[in-house]
C-alpha cells in the first residue's frame, strides 16, 4: 500500500520488522497490531499516563506518539519489565505493597518508576511523588504506590550489592 | 500479580481479530427536536457496514434500571448533548471515524433547562413533554416526630443552604465492550460492566430480545466507582451486533464521550435547618433536598432517597422533617457514583454541624460526639442503629490522632504567606440496596479434578478487590492455601446470579453466600472422603490442604483422587444469600418503593489539615486522617486500600473538580480541564480503623467502598473556615473564594 513505511525498532529486547503508516499512533501499533495489550489507553490526549512505554529509557506517552517515531529506537513495555513468572522488582513491589487496585494505571505506572529508578536508584518520597504526577490513578489515592516505589528502590538496591 | 506486570486482561483489551467497530454520533445539543438523521453519505463510506438510527431499533428502545425512559437511539427529540442520535458499524476505526463525522443531522433546537429549580418553576420548558408531572421525577418526604413544633423549644437554630456539583467518575478504563449475535440471533457480550446479570434484562428489555439468550462477561474493571453501574456501551453494542452478521464487534468510548454521555453524581442543592439545646443537644432537623437528574431518570430516585435517609448525619436528632425532590433537566445524566447521594447530604449536615458548634461556641468535635449515633437510637429517618454502631468511636480515633490532638501547635507554626487550619467531619453510609427488592447473591463452587477450587464469582470487582477476598474467605473456609482457589470472574452463563457491584454489599452478600457455598463443600468433602477412608463417621475427618484426613488412623485421601473420582454435577456446591432487611420499617418516607431504609451503616469520621496561600489562595490538603468502622476486619490492607481511594475521591469533590457545565454542555470535558488529584496533589492519607462486629457478616464484616469518601469534602470547608474565615457552601471550594476570605481580613 502507498503510504505504508517499514519500521524497524526494538521492543522489549525483540527486533521488530513492521509495515505501517507512519501516522499510525504508537499506543494502536503496540497494542493492536504487536497484541501487547499492558499499554493501556485512558485518555488518548496524553494526560493519564497509561499509555507510558519506556523509549531509549525515557518514559513516553505512547497515544501522543506516532510510528515514525519509533525507527531505530528501543522500546520497552510493562510486558518488558517482568512478567507474572519473573516479575521486576517494581511490579513484585507493587503487588505486595497493595498499590494495585483496579490495575489499569499501573503498567503506566510501573514503567514511570522505571525511569525514575534508572535515574535516582534512591528516591526520597517527594521525589517518587513527583515521578508518577503524570500518572493518574482514580483508586489508589497514591500511598500504596510510593509505598511501593521505596520498597522496589530497596530491593533493587539490595540486589546490585 | 497479572496485574502488577500488566496481563490481565481487561474488557478493552479483547480485540477479535478482524472485529468491526462500533460508535455512537452524539447529539452535542442539549434541547432539541429530530427532523432527520441523514445517513447516506455515510452509509456510502467504504469499510461502512451500517449506519442505524432510531427507527432501526426493535423492542422498547428505551433503558434504564428502575424507570425506564432513556432511550438508545433517540427518535424525536434529544434531551442531553450525549444523547445517541445513530449507530455506526464499520470494519476500522477509521472508516468509523470517517462515517461519524459524515452524519448530518436536523435538529430544531428547544429551549433548555438547565437548573432544577427553573425546571420546576411553572412554564419551565418541559424535557419529557407531555410528562404528568411535568420536570418533577419525584418528590419525597421522610419524617421522625415533630419537627415544626420542636423548632419552637431551640435554644439555638442555625440555617443554610448548600450546593454540590456533578462529579465525574474519571475511571481510568472508558466504558467499552465486544459483542457478537450468537447463531440463533442472541448476543453474547463482554463489557465493563457492574451489573452483568441485569445487563441482560436491560438489553432485553431495550431491544426485545430473550434476556436468557443474552449472555454477559464481566472480567476485571479499570475503575467504575458507580459510572458503570448501567448500561454504557451495553445495548448500543448489542443493537451493534445484531447487524454484524455474526461477527464479532467492539466498542469503546472515547474520554470525550465518557464525559458527555457518561453519568454523573448528581449535583443538589440542600437547605439545612438545625435545632439543638443551649447544651449542644441536637433537638430538630429540617432540610429539603433538590437532585438535578438530568434529562434521565437513571437511579435519581433511589439516589435522592439514600440522601434523605443520611440527610441527619451519623447524629440522632429526636424530630425530622426531610423533604426530597429530584428534577429532570437537559443537563447532563445524573446517576450512581461512590455514596450515593450520601455525599450530597454529608457535605450539607456537616456545614450545618459547624455553624452550630459556632453559634454555641462549642468545640465542633465534642458537639459531634455529644450527638453521636449509639447502638438502639433512630436515626434521622426512624431506622435503630443496630450494633455495632461505631459513629462515636470512629469520631474518637480521629480525635485522638495527633492531627486533631496537636493542631493548635500546628497552626502556630504556619509558614510566611500562609494560613492553616484544620477540620473534622463525620459520616456514615447504609450498605446494601435497602427494603424493596431481594439483595442477594447465589454462589457456586467447585472442586476441579485436580483437587483445587474454583469460585464462580457473580459480582465484578472494579478493583475494590472483593475478588481477591471471596480467594481468601474460600482458602479459610477450605483450609487451602490461597494458591488452591481459582476465582472465575463474573460470566452469565456460568456463575449465578447476584446483584451488582455497588452499594458497599459485594463481600458482604456474595461473602456470605460463599461461605455458605464451602460449608456445604466441607460437608461433602468428608462424606465423599468418608468412602475411600472407610469411616463411618465422617465428622472425625479433618479437611488439610490438599487432602482430607482421618486423625484416628492417620489415613488420608487427596483431593485431587476426590476430585477425580467425582461427577461434575456432585463437584459443585451451591448456595445463596439475601441481605436481612429492617424488620419494622418506620412509618415514613412512603413514596419510595426501591431503596428505602437499610439495616445496616458503615461509620467513619475524618479529620483534614489544609495550608492557603495567602498570594494565590491555592488549598494544600496537608493531612487527610479517616477513621472507618466497617464491621471486623477481615483484611486490612483491604479497608486501608478502599479508605485511600474513597478519601482520594473526597478529596478531588472538595477542591478540584468542576465540569463547568453551562446551558447544558460541559465545558472541562477532558482530563486537561477536569482536573481529578494527582501524586503531588494529596497527601498521605492516613487510616485507622475501629473494630466492629456485624453478626450477621461473613467473619463480622460489613461493607466499606463508600463510607471513605464522605469526609474530606466538610473538614476541607471546617478547615478552611478555621485558616481563612471562609464559609464554604459549595464545592469545590475555589482559589478564588479563598483568596477574596483573606483579603476581607487583611485589606
Ligand atoms: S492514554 Fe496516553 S496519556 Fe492517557
Ligand atoms: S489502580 Fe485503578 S486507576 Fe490506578
Amino acid at each position: 500500500m502507498s503510504g505504508m513505511v517499514t519500521l524497524t525498532f526494538t521492543l522489549n529486547g525483540a527486533p521488530v520488522r513492521i509495515e505501517t503508516s507512519p501516522g499510525r499512533r504508537v499506543v494502536d501499533l503496540i497494542r493492536e497490531d504487536l497484541g501487547l495489550t499492558a499499554v493501556k489507553e485512558g485518555c488518548g490526549s496524553g494526560e493519564c499516563g497509561a499509555c507510558a512505554v519506556l523509549v531509549d529509557g525515557v518514559a513516553r506517552l505512547s497515544c501522543l506518539m506516532l510510528a515514525a517515531q519509533l525507527e531505530g529506537r528501543e522500546v520497552v513495555t510493562a510486558e518488558g519489565l517482568g512478567t507474572i513468572d519473573d516479575p521486576h522488582p517494581i511490579q513484585a513491589a507493587f503487588a505486595a505493597a497493595g498499590a494495585v487496585q483496579c490495575g489499569y494505571c499501573t503498567p503506566g505506572m510501573t514503567v514511570a518508576v522505571a525511569e525514575l529508578l534508572a535515574r535516582n536508584p534512591s528516591p526520597q518520597r517527594h521525589e517518587a511523588r513527583e515521578a508518577i504526577s503524570g500518572n493518574l490513578c482514580r483508586c489508589t489515592g497514591y500511598v500504596k504506590i510510593v509505598d511501593a516505589v521505596m520498597d522496589a528502590a530497596q530491593a533493587m538496591g539490595k540486589e546490585t550489592k | 500479580m497479572s496485574k502488577a506486570v500488566g496481563a490481565e486482561r481487561f474488557s478493552t483489551d479483547i480485540a477479535p481479530p478482524g472485529c468491526l467497530w462500533a460508535g455512537a454520533r452524539r447529539a452535542g445539543v442539549p434541547h432539541a427536536r429530530v427532523v432527520a438523521v441523514h445517513t447516506r453519505e455515510a452509509r456510502a463510506l467504504p469499510g461502512v457496514v451500517a449506519v442505524l438510527t432510531g427507527a432501526d431499533v426493535p423492542g422498547a428502545n428505551l433503558q434504564g434500571i428502575v424507570h425506564k425512559d432513556q432511550p438508545v437511539l433517540v427518535t424525536d427529540t434529544v434531551r442531553h448533548a450525549g444523547d445517541a442520535v445513530a449507530l455506526v458499524l464499520a470494519e476500522s476505526r477509521e472508516a468509523l471515524a470517517g462515517a461519524l463525522s459524515l452524519i448530518r443531522t436536523e435538529l430544531v433546537p428547544l429551549p433548555g433547562v438547565f437548573d432544577p429549580e427553573q425546571a420546576l418553576a411553572p412554564g419551565a420548558p418541559l424535557v419529557h413533554s407531555g410528562r404528568e408531572g411535568g420536570n418533577l421525577l419525584a418528590h419525597a418526604l421522610v419524617e421522625k416526630g415533630d419537627a415544626p413544633s420542636a423548632f419552637a423549644g431551640c435554644d439555638v437554630v442555625v440555617e443554610g443552604r448548600f450546593e454540590t456539583p456533578m462529579q465525574e467518575h474519571a475511571f481510568l478504563e472508558p466504558p467499552n465492550g465486544t459483542a457478537r449475535m450468537t447463531r440463533d440471533g442472541g448476543i453474547e457480550m463482554t463489557a465493563s460492566t457492574q451489573a452483568p446479570f441485569r445487563d441482560r434484562f436491560e438489553i432485553g428489555h431495550a431491544l426485545g430480545l430473550n434476556p436468557m439468550r443474552v449472555r454477559v462477561r464481566a472480567p476485571y474493571l479499570g475503575g467504575g466507582f458507580g459510572g458503570k453501574d448501567g448500561a454504557t456501551v451495553q445495548c448500543l453494542l448489542a443493537l451493534a451486533a445484531l447487524h454484524g452478521g455474526g461477527r464479532w464487534v467492539k466498542m469503546c468510548w472515547s474520554r470525550g464521550e465518557t464525559f458527555l454521555a457518561g453519568y454523573k453524581r448528581h449535583a443538589a442543592r440542600v437547605r439545612v435547618r438545625l435545632g439543638a439545646s443551649r447544651q449542644g443537644t441536637l433537638q430538630a432537623l429540617d432540610c429539603a433536598m433538590l437532585f438535578d437528574s438530568g434529562p434521565y431518570a437513571h437511579l435519581a430516585v433511589e439516589i435522592m432517597a439514600l440522601a434523605m435517609e443520611h440527610a441527619g448525619g451519623p447524629y440522632l436528632i429526636p424530630h425530622t422533617r426531610i423533604e426530597g425532590s429530584c428534577a429532570y433537566t437537559n443537563n447532563p445524566v445524573g446517576g450512581a457514583f461512590r455514596g450515593f447521594g450520601v455525599a450530597q447530604a454529608s457535605f450539607a449536615v456537616e456545614r450545618a454541624m459547624d455553624s452550630l458548634a459556632q453559634r454555641l461556641g462549642m468545640d465542633p468535635a465534642e458537639l459531634r460526639l455529644k450527638n453521636a449515633l449509639r447502638p438502639g437510637d433512630l436515626n434521622c429517618a426512624g431506622v435503630p442503629m443496630e450494633s455495632p454502631a461505631g459513629a462515636a468511636e470512629c469520631l474518637e480515633a480521629v480525635m485522638a490522632h495527633p492531627a486533631w490532638k496537636e493542631r493548635d501547635a500546628w497552626k502556630a507554626q504556619a509558614p510566611a504567606c500562609k494560613r492553616r487550619g484544620v477540620g473534622i467531619a463525620a459520616s456514615f453510609n447504609a450498605m446494601g440496596y435497602g427494603r424493596g427488592l431481594p439483595d442477594a447473591a447465589a454462589a457456586k463452587l467447585e472442586l476441579t479434578k485436580g483437587g483445587t477450587f474454583r469460585v464462580f464469582n457473580s459480582v465484578p470487582d472494579m478493583g475494590q478487590g472483593n475478588a481477591a477476598a471471596f480467594a481468601l474467605m474460600a482458602a479459610e473456609a477450605l483450609n487451602q492455601e490461597t494458591a488452591a482457589i481459582e476465582v472465575v470472574q463474573p460470566d452469565t452463563r456460568l456463575c449465578l446470579p447476584a446483584g451488582s457491584s455497588s452499594a458497599s454489599r459485594t463481600t458482604y452478600t456474595f461473602g456470605n453466600a460463599l461461605l455458605k457455598a464451602c460449608g456445604a463443600m466441607r460437608e461433602k468433602l468428608k462424606a465423599r472422603a468418608a468412602l475411600f477412608l472407610l469411616a463411618d463417621e465422617p465428622d472425625r475427618l479433618a479437611i488439610r490442604p490438599g487432602a482430607v484426613v482421618d486423625e484416628a488412623t492417620g489415613r488420608s485421601v487427596s483431593l485431587s483422587q476426590i476430585g477425580s473420582m467425582l461427577q461434575r454435577d456432585d463437584r459443585i456446591c451451591i448456595d445463596q444469600f439475601v441481605m436481612p432487611v429492617v424488620e419494622n420499617p418506620p412509618d415514613t418516607g412512603k413514596e419510595f418503593r426501591l431503596g428505602f431504609p437499610h439495616r445496616m451503616y458503615s461509620h467513619g469520621a475524618c479529620v483534614c489539615a489544609v495550608e492557603a496561600d495567602e498570594l494565590t489562595g491555592q488549598v494544600e490538603l496537608v493531612r487527610c486522617v479517616t477513621a472507618v468502622e466497617c464491621g471486623r476486619v477481615f483484611d486490612s490492607l483491604g479497608v486501608e486500600r478502599q479508605v485511600q481511594g474513597a478519601a482520594a475521591q473526597g478529596a478531588g469533590f472538595a477542591l478540584l473538580e468542576d465540569l463547568h457545565v453551562e446551558e447544558g454542555l460541559i465545558r472541562a470535558d477532558g482530563l486537561d480541564r477536569y482536573l481529578i488529584p494527582t501524586a503531588l496533589d494529596l497527601p498521605p492519607l492516613e487510616c485507622v480503623s475501629v473494630e466492629g462486629d456485624e453478626p450477621t457478616g461473613p467473619h463480622g464484616l460489613k461493607g466499606m467502598g463508600e463510607v471513605g469518601v464522605h469526609g474530606p469534602a466538610p473538614a476541607v470547608a471546617q478547615a478552611l473556615e478555621d485558616a481563612v474565615g471562609l464559609v464554604a457552601r459549595r464545592l469545590p471550594v475555589n482559589p478564588q473564594e479563598v483568596l477574596e476570605a483573606m483579603g476581607g481580613e487583611k485589606p
